[in-house]
């Protein structure tokens, strides 16, 4: 189902923390909320899934505006970032517990239980109770048990943040599997912009209670709206031009030494990190970048080795003119 | 030189295998030494006392003195009559009379200290406040168990205020009697001394619980009586076992309550040891203490049957 916000606000005494957002996220789209915490992407999130009053403005969800609706009459499910297992309640009835809450016989609710940790391939630990089972394992609990009615529209707060890197890039997967499976509407929040990148169809940008951008994540990177999303999103840096014009330029646009074109600006280089299949290299160019943060330049590594440049050295830099991507803020 | 430089590498090893152990030696005498003066209070209060009274209630003793020899009399004592069916004994019915208190006490602290517990852990949203309220609950434990219940009695007395006031108001005509000095009385008087007793374990069992359950809960469509009995109490079990103790092994054990609420006129397996104690019939009395002890370990040990309070912990 679509998920409409219209001028949504929420407000805690005299602090704004969501300031009149309009988003809308067609059906069956993963949409990130992405943006560093205090944004108010979590706040957002709960608001949609009937966790949070709405201080104004409206969540349409389908047909109909939801107002002051419990969750399960939204057709939403939660998913929450401590994941909020019942510790006294093995898996199978945890993911049962919606399904007996609306008095669903015990036969029926298991078999529709199992089914769901079928889904996540946890059939084999459903006796287990949570504390018994591994973050990674907890985590597909959690999915089944959001899963089990039928949401039309699943809400993730933070999902991948508790487990490790390497159980991160595959749960990440997963969760993109699941959600292109079943169709649904996944709508997740996380302050990681690669995971808004690897998993998302819509990338909305939030900063200090409002959407800085939304839109697919190749626009997004390739069009940053503003000088927080090119930064947010990294990979770029912010250049100030004469006339205090910015933009934004790819880190790998760069351009270093002798090819770095007519109106190249010399630099020190201030650092070199090997990173495998490309090198960063931090530069220090007067006038360039805002308030003395350095700028990055990423080179491929051949092309490194071929030229390698050492610390300390002044170095002309430029990039490409069709690179620069204008920053209207 | 060489005779003097050669044991040197044999005895080296030998010399700080024989430090360690004595540094192992050493760590386990300090352990010893840490947990001697709990040990110590426990055998001096606890050890020493029990074992006398189960001594005592063996002996012998008649109107002047106590004799030191063995008997079991003092047990047949207990339970005279008890195995004819038709006419319970004494020592029967007095329990039987006990256990009521206990039951009726339990049912209604645990009720009114379980509502207590959850107004403060779920409805009070700031920690000050949690702790302020939480004190106040603790103010009555500033005067005396005895003083707590006196209070009641011109309250409840024939003449006492609740009477006054209903025939005052019209709703009574003759002052309601049994106010004092009654089944009610005690178990008020119980209820008014013990509730705190239930309040503390369950407040802090519910305070740990992970308020994101409540959220899952809702968000899974449950409605708020279905999350209090299937998150909430699950979750409260140990504190609700922990207050439970508490409160029946107070309960079986009283005399001064039962004794003053109840005007001295009804039984209590402790008001039993009391009086026995008066008389001077210490064996006697110890032998009702043992019987009480295993009743009190029967009733406690089916409750930890129930719960897995080490594994709750």
């Amino acid at each position: 189902m679509d998920v409409e916000l219209i001028r949504l606000t929420k407000r805690y005494g005299s602090t704004t923390a969501v300031d009149g957002i309009d988003l809308r996220i067609r059906s069956g789209d993963y949409c990130c909320l992405l943006g560093p915490s205090g944004c108010g992407k979590t706040t957002t999130l709960r608001m949609i899934g009937g966790h949070e009053t709405v201080s104004s403005g409206d969540v349409v969800i389908g047909p109909r505006a939801v107002g002051d609706a419990a969750p399960s009459e939204r057709g939403t499910a939660m998913m929450f970032q401590s994941y909020a297992l019942f510790p006294h309640l093995n898996c199978r009835d945890n993911v049962a517990f919606s399904l007996k809450m609306r008095g669903v016989g015990k036969t029926e609710r298991r078999a529709k239980a199992m089914a769901m940790l079928d889904l996540v391939q946890m059939t084999h630990l459903s006796e287990r109770l949570p504390a018994q089972l591994s973050g990674g394992q907890q985590q597909r609990v959690a999915l089944a048990r959001a899963l089990v009615t039928g949401p039309k529209v699943l809400l993730l707060d933070e999902p991948l943040s508790a487990l490790d890197p390497f159980l991160r890039v595959r749960m990440r997967t997963e969760l993109k599997r699941l959600q292109k499976d079943l169709g649904l509407t996944f709508i997740h929040v996380t302050h990681s912009q690669e995971e808004a990148m690897a998993l998302s169809d819509l990338v909305v940008v939030m900063n200090g209670g409002r959407i800085e951008q939304a839109g697919d994540p190749r626009t997004v990177f390739e069009r940053p709206a503003s000088a927080f999303v090119a930064r947010f999103i990294g990979g770029h840096n912010v250049i100030v031009l004469p006339g205090n014009r910015r933009v934004a330029v790819r880190a790998d646009r760069m351009r270093l030494g002798d090819r770095a074109g007519a109106e190249a600006v010399p630099a020190r280089i201030v650092s070199v990190e090997y990173q495998g299949s490309s090198v960063h290299v931090g530069l220090e160019a007067k006038g360039l970048a805002e308030d003395g943060t350095a700028l990055t330049a990423i080179l491929p590594d051949d092309t490194f080795a071929a030229r390698p440049f050492a610390l300390g050295q002044t170095v002309p830099v430029g990039w490409d003119a069709e690179a620069a991507h204008r920053l209207t803020a | 030189m060489t005779d003097i430089a050669l044991p040197a590498p044999a005895e080296a090893p030998a010399a700080t295998a024989q430090s360690l152990t004595r540094t192992a030696r050493r760590t386990r005498r300090l352990a010893y030494l840490q947990a001697a003066p709990l040990a110590l209070v426990f055998l001096v209060f606890f050890l020493v006392p029990l074992a006398l009274t189960v001594m005592v209630s063996f002996w012998e003793y008649n109107e002047y003195e106590i004799i030191p020899a063995f008997t079991v009399q003092n047990y047949v004592d207990v339970f005279e009559g008890c195995l004819s069916t038709s006419d319970p004994c004494t020592t029967l019915r007095t329990y039987l009379s006990t256990l009521k208190f206990c039951f009726l006490t339990w049912a209604f602290t645990l009720l009114i200290g379980f509502t207590v517990a959850y107004f403060l852990a779920f409805h009070v949203r700031s920690a000050r406040t949690q702790m302020a309220l939480f004190l106040i609950c603790t103010i009555p434990f500033w005067t005396s168990n005895v003083i707590r219940m006196i209070s009641w009695i011109p309250l409840l007395g024939r003449n006492g205020l609740v009477n006054d006031t209903l025939r005052s108001v019209g709703i009574i005509d003759a002052p309601i009697e049994g106010l004092l000095y009654s089944d009610f009385s005690v178990v008020l008087a119980f209820v008014h001394l013990n509730t705190v007793f239930m309040i503390v374990p369950i407040f802090n069992s519910m305070a740990r619980i992970d308020r994101s359950l409540l959220e899952a809960a809702y968000d899974a469509g449950a409605t708020g009586w279905q999350t209090l009995w299937n998150v909430v109490v699950p979750l409260t079990k140990p504190g609700i076992a922990i207050g439970s103790i508490f409160v029946i092994t107070l309960v079986m054990g009283d005399f001064v309550t039962v004794g003053i609420m109840g005007g001295q006129q009804i039984a209590s397996v402790g008001k039993v040891i009391q009086v026995q104690m008066s008389s001077l019939q210490f064996p006697a009395a110890a032998a009702n203490a043992v019987v009480l002890l295993g009743a009190v370990m029967v009733m406690i040990l089916a409750m930890t049957r129930l719960i897995d309070l080490r594994r709750e912990l």
